[in-house]
């Protein structure tokens, strides 16, 4: 009995075909995917590779290709002696510029999104829908709008061309995101809970502190995330409001690609751009499926 | 001595008013259900008693302090969400004694009360668990636990059993009730299910579009309802109202529409004094104040009317039997044992219990007799 259903379907022309048609279709559908992910992966591919060759070699035999034999010379130079604008220092400073940048403005601003969205969902107050609409208009306008009204802030307190100037504006233009993210998963947590620990006798920041705090984790990866990377990132406002010295690293990138009279580095500057690139990327790297789940997640399972 | 008044109750949402001037006392230790189907304002007047919502005019005083501006945390309540509002990230005990920590109580004392609390309500086993790992029933007493815990002056519930299921609530709802009968507190107790109002109260207060309908003991808004609101809410199946005329000038008799156009005459067990004849009213008969009338004996009984139907839809529920029955142009609903039900198509005559019959005024829709 066993056998005979065994080879008869051994032999059911419909079932081959089926299969045939199945195999097919994945190798279609894995060839479509593969496609894509080399043309993606493939400049980084480059850069790191180009990063460990030496600059010789790359003249010869272009820009794509395997290393011939490795160094770690462009990593040295990139970091501490290449020539930029005119100072041979490399880009350290840089780097810890935006790094003296970046830390800061992530935490301020996180903690202002944690604060108004907690505000703006559970103590709401008359027109403070009309409020986060306002605030909501920062996500949607263009950072180089409010290039000229940071130029003439920046220049009345005295903080231009600081890496203090650049944590202001990336507080300020930062808020209308974490406010947003901030808001919207405060939305989900029950009022109740809120009125019941009113009634317990908590106050303000006593419901913020032991109730929402301790359930916004998700949340707050999520913040952290979004704007420690974006901040690490951004360039328009490091190219206009710093120069040189006090540069983010972002800015000093471009000055390492335009400023040089000689022949291109190509070695150096693909060392200089990776690392400008490996802090987002450690972020990503430890972050980046808690940013997912953060991103899907209400606040009570 | 009443721990709750409330006197001339409004509140308005923008030009919406959803409390329309509300007057209610609960006496101490008494257990108050307000009671009405969503939307009746039941919910935003205990907001309102807990110092959640502001009040838009008159006044609420409790234990006769009036509290109208008072915060929730100084009014001496202690309050139960149809939600439990268990904060998700304290265990059981941290729930408990987050209101003692608040206020800054001595940890001895903290551990004494947990103590008392978890074994009144038997949740010691779980008080070192967070709530997303307690079953709805043990949710539920926890979220008691928290009220109970702080000895307040005052009980509020808001729908505190309508997110179990139907055979945990009816054990919910004997646990209140004996927890009432331990502890003894005033409770005001939101429900929209009458049964709810009717096994655990001492009154009822029967809410509808802002306004209190009827506010009295179980038995008196069952037997008596002040109108036709509250007869139709209170009780299931619902009262049935046949409209009838006064017949005579001593009212002592009516008649109701029978079948093709002609006039049945009941007998009135009170007459209606100087209502004069040919005044509309509507009849109230409740459907386990119908019986069915085999015999021809039973047709002279003083206060029963019997009247021809027909048997047009039978639904048994198991102990007892609604019948759906045809009389005249309407259909009413009769409640019988399983025993004694009638069979579908099945001509019967009724009798109504006219002693227990309510009459109303078709126009205020009030009780009149």
């Amino acid at each position: 009995m066993v056998d005979a259903v065994l080879s008869a379907r051994a032999v059911d022309p419909a079932a081959v075909q089926a299969a045939r048609r199945y195999f097919l279709g994945r190798f279609g559908v894995y060839s479509f995917l593969t496609f894509f992910a080399f043309i993606y992966v493939l400049p980084l591919f480059v850069v790191v590779a180009n990063s460990f060759r030496p600059l010789p070699e790359i003249i010869q035999n272009g820009l794509i290709g395997f290393p011939h034999s490795l160094s770690l010379k462009a990593w040295g130079q990139a970091w501490d002696t290449y020539c930029v604008g005119g100072t041979c220092e490399g880009m350290r400073h840089n780097f810890f510029n935006s790094l003296e940048m970046t830390i800061p403005a992530t935490i301020i601003s996180t903690m202002l999104g944690l604060m108004n969205g907690y505000i703006l969902s559970k103590w709401r107050f008359r027109g403070s829908e009309i409020l986060f609409t306002c605030m909501m208009l920062g996500v949607f306008v263009p950072g180089q709008l409010s290039l000229m009204p940071w130029a003439f802030i920046l220049g009345n307190l005295g903080l231009s061309n600081s890496i203090a100037g650049l944590i202001l504006i990336h507080c300020v233009q930062g808020l209308s995101f974490t406010t947003l993210f901030c808001r919207n998963y405060y939305i989900s947590i029950p009022d109740d809970l809120i009125k019941a620990a009113r009634i317990d006798g908590a106050g303000f920041w006593r419901i913020f502190f032991k109730i929402i705090l301790p359930l916004s984790s998700p949340i707050l990866i999520v913040t952290v995330i979004w704007q420690f990377t974006g901040i690490w990132n951004e360039y328009l406002f490091g190219v206009v409001f710093t120069a040189g010295r006090s540069q983010p690293i972002t800015a000093s990138l471009i000055g390492m690609a335009s400023g040089g009279i000689n022949v291109r580095v190509y070695d150096v500057m693909s060392a200089g751009v990776l690392i400008g690139a490996i802090p987002p990327l450690l972020i990503y790297f430890f972050g980046g499926r808690y940013f997912v789940r953060g991103l899907t997640q209400g606040a009570i399972k | 001595m009443s721990s709750l008044t409330i006197s001339g109750l409004r509140k308005s949402f923008g030009v919406v008013e959803v409390l329309k001037g509300v007057d209610l006392e609960a006496k101490t230790g008494e257990f108050v259900a307000l009671v009405g189907p969503s939307g009746c304002g039941k919910s935003t007047l205990l907001a309102m008693i807990a110092g959640l919502e502001s009040v838009s005019a008159g006044e609420i005083r409790i234990d006769g302090r009036v509290v109208n501006s008072v915060a929730p945390k100084d009014r001496d309540i202690a309050m139960v969400f149809q939600s439990y509002a268990l904060y998700p990230t304290m265990t059981v005990r941290q729930n408990i004694t987050f209101g003692m920590e608040s206020r800054r109580v001595p940890r001895a004392q903290q551990d004494e009360a947990v103590k008392r609390v978890a074994a009144l309500l038997q949740i010691e086993p779980l008080l070192q668990r967070k709530p997303a790992q307690l079953s709805g029933g043990q949710r539920q007493r926890v979220a008691m636990g928290r009220a109970l815990v702080r000895d307040p002056k005052l009980f509020l519930f808001d729908e505190p059993l309508s997110n179990l299921d139907a055979k945990l609530r009816v054990e919910m709802r004997s646990e209140i009730k004996r927890l009432h009968q331990r502890v003894g507190k005033t409770t005001i107790y939101v429900t929209h299910d009458q049964v709810e109002a009717m096994t655990l109260a001492s009154r009822i207060a029967v809410m509808h579009k802002g306004e209190l309908q009827q506010f009295a003991e179980p038995r008196t808004t069952y037997d008596r309802p002040a109108n036709m609101f509250v007869a139709g809410f209170m009780g299931s199946p619902a009262m049935n109202f046949i409209p009838a005329e006064i017949a005579d000038a001593e009212g002592a008799t009516a008649t109701i529409a029978g079948e093709g156009g002609q006039r049945l005459t009941l007998k009135l067990a009170r007459p209606l004094a100087n209502a004069g004849a040919n005044r509309r009213i509507v009849l109230g008969v409740r459907p386990e104040h119908i019986s069915l009338a085999r015999s021809e004996g039973q047709n002279g009984k003083a206060d029963q009317a019997v009247v021809p139907a027909l048997v047009e839809i039978v639904e048994p529920t198991g102990a007892e039997t609604m019948a759906e029955l045809r009389l005249g142009e309407r259909t009413i609903v009769g409640r019988f044992g399983a025993d004694e039900a009638p069979r579908v198509g099945e001509k019967v005559s009724l009798a109504f219990d006219m002693t227990k019959a309510c009459l109303f005024d078709p126009t205020s829709e009030r009780l009149i007799g």
